[in-house]
């Protein structure tokens, strides 16, 4: 399997450097490179799904917007989301089903708080194997 | 790690370093970097000058985009950044420049305990704290809000808390804008920012939020010190917090917003993190008032930490709040966008201040500082990190020169997985214990993160601030026992 991200080093926050074949699994694989970090993924089996919806001028904003909701998701309802299955895929707007596990009381699975996905230098790279991102995160 | 920065840097004197404007096409002013040449050097090692020069491109910012000694890389504005734009020359407002985190923020408190009371308690005090302190990633407080009282918290701050109990009328008095800026407007906070921060009240966060036990170990200025009702050997709490999701949210979704002003006020950024939007349009004046709630929030919140902390300290040493003494010194802000008159050239300005990672520090005799506090200045609470020092300082007349604004820590050297890499096959609460520290973190890598070596040395720090003449040191924390997120 080819890698989804790496991390790259960032002073104060965290840097993922995020691949994809195409645009659609650089997005898929960026909310997973968030949960990864979030989380310890290893193992985890999905319990629960759920739909989501975002729309976003262009696919920079789309990939943050799509980042957050996912965050948003993960705050309010307590679920730690390891697969990503995005279904309807545009420049301006996408619809996914995004499938997880929830926290649990003892939280044991979470690893790092990230308050959210910026836009700071994000800017997505045409590369010889596909598409590539790099995005700051704020924890 | 080598030189990233490349551009020019000249120097002004110990302690300020310019990036002239003529750096880049699209700077309005130049860039001012306060450290010594020491530090600079590890400033120009990552992307934090590049930043200043960008901050310098907001419209209306007047006099220069400085960043602090302690700053470094961060998200659209450096980490340490200090901007003021003229509100009405068409200043602009930017939530990056405030970041994800309104009102992060330090409060420091004093107690009647001297280090030898200490001592036998310790353990039992840190883990009490760590227990009734609800802390790290997903942590939910005991404090339920419901319905319209949610939008009253917003508005009143500390207020609302201490009037329901958590904490005292007076702990109002030392808290900046007495725990409650003006204007904040609820209606402009979405439904999803208020969800996020619905089960979050009194509880610390993660990463480099902590609670910690300390005493004074220096007196640098005795009189400010006795003001302040502190002595050598006095034991301190101090707590760093914030907003949580609630002001995280805010920030993302005006972060969003402000991509689309940029285009209809003909703004021109270098980072889509800097958009903006002008202070006195709808878009301006929305984010300011959802702003203030959250600030708001993060004042209440930080009251609920106090307060449960004193609960235990009240529980271990089996003494009431009296003999305890445990007097809130002061609360202040430090990643905020704040109203405030200065003057430019001699004229009265109005001026949005941004300060992101840097810290309000107002004069001795300012009208906003409390009046007991009038002769020595507002107190500045300056935190390191968890093996080192912590310092409370004091605001400076010259500190005029930053719009009254200074460092607000150590400020990060190495990143969150360099450190954790450096710390590999170590025990960094063995090697702190050993030193005399007890540490509790909910967090499985949190302590290789926020390893003492991770940080500048926050010693070098002040000593630059007070060089520059831009507060003065009052005395000096050591840390003994941290409860880290």
């Amino acid at each position: 399997m080819t890698k989804k991200y790496e991390q790259f080093s960032h002073t104060a926050d965290i840097g993922a450097r995020i691949y994809g074949k195409d645009l659609k699994e650089l997005f898929e694989n960026a909310a997973f490179a968030m949960f990864d970090i979030i989380a310890d993924l290893e193992g985890l089996e999905a319990t629960v799904a759920r739909a989501v919806e975002v729309e976003g001028e262009g696919y920079e904003e789309l990939l943050v917007s799509w980042l957050d909701e996912l965050l948003y998701n993960f705050y309010t309802k307590s679920i730690i989301f390891s697969k990503f299955e995005i279904w309807e895929f545009s420049e301006k707007k996408l619809k996914a089903k995004i499938y997880g596990r929830p926290v649990g009381v003892n939280r044991n699975r979470l690893k790092t708080e990230i308050k959210a996905a910026t836009y700071s230098g994000l800017e997505i790279k045409k590369t010889a194997e596909g598409y590539q991102v790099e995005i700051i995160f704020d924890v | 790690m080598k030189t990233i920065w490349q551009g020019p840097i000249e120097k002004i004197d110990d302690y300020r370093w310019c990036i002239p404007k003529s750096y880049k096409s699209g700077m309005l002013v130049d860039g001012v970097i306060y450290a010594d040449e020491k530090m600079l050097g590890d400033i120009c090692k990552d992307k934090a000058a590049e930043q200043v020069a960008n901050v310098a491109f907001l419209p209306g910012i007047v006099k220069y985009s400085m960043a602090m000694p302690d700053a470094h890389w961060g998200y659209g504005f450096p980490i340490g950044g200090v901007a003021a734009t003229d509100v009405d020359a068409g200043g602009v407002v930017s939530p990056g420049g405030v970041g994800f985190d309104i009102n992060c923020g330090m409060r420091l408190v004093r107690t009647n305990l001297k280090e030898k009371d200490l001592a036998p308690k310790l353990k039992d005090l840190v883990y009490g704290l760590y227990n009734d302190v609800p802390a790290g990633v997903g942590s939910k407080g005991d404090i339920k809000i419901t319905g319209s009282d949610e939008k009253k918290l917003l508005v009143e701050g500390s207020k609302w808390v201490v009037d329901h109990g958590y904490g005292r009328q007076e702990d109002l008095e030392y808290t900046e804008e007495r725990g409650a800026v003006k204007g904040a407007d609820p209606d402009s906070v979405s439904p999803r920012a208020y969800e996020r921060g619905k089960n979050q009240s009194g509880t610390l966060g993660s990463g480099n939020h902590f609670l910690e036990v300390q005493v004074v170990d220096e007196v640098y200025d005795g009189t400010a010190a006795e003001v302040f009702s502190l002595e050598k050997g006095s034991v301190t709490l101090m707590i760093h917090s914030g907003s949580r999701g609630l002001g995280y949210q805010v920030c993302d979704e005006y972060s969003k917003d402000f991509l689309h002003c940029l285009s209809k006020y003909g703004i021109s950024v270098p980072d889509r993190q800097l958009a903006c939007a002008p202070v006195n349009s709808d878009e301006g004046k929305a984010y300011l008032g959802a702003m203030r709630c959250a600030a708001n929030y993060a004042w209440a919140n930080r009251q609920c930490l106090m307060h449960l902390a004193r609960g235990v300290f009240e529980k271990v040493f089996n003494m009431g709040p009296k003999d305890l003494g445990m007097d809130l010194v002061y609360d202040v802000a430090h990643n905020i966008a704040k109203i405030e008159k200065y003057n430019i050239n001699g004229k009265e300005r109005t001026l949005c201040v941004h300060r992101k990672g840097a810290t309000r520090a107002f004069p001795p005799g300012h009208p906003e500082i409390p009046e007991k506090y009038k002769k020595c200045g507002q107190p500045v609470i300056i935190p390191g990190d968890m093996g080192r020092n912590s310092y409370l300082l004091v605001g400076t007349k010259r500190a005029e020169e930053t719009f009254y604004s200074t460092c607000h820590g150590a400020g990060r050297l190495m990143s969150r997985s360099a450190a954790i890499h450096a710390c590999r096959g170590r025990s960094i609460s063995r090697e702190l214990e050993n030193k005399g520290i007890i540490v509790k973190s909910s967090g499985r890598e949190t302590l290789a993160e926020e390893a003492p070596e991770a940080y500048k040395n926050v010693n070098e720090v002040v000593s630059v601030v007070e060089g520059a003449g831009i507060s003065k040191r009052v005395c000096r924390m050591r840390p003994l026992g941290v409860i880290k997120g």
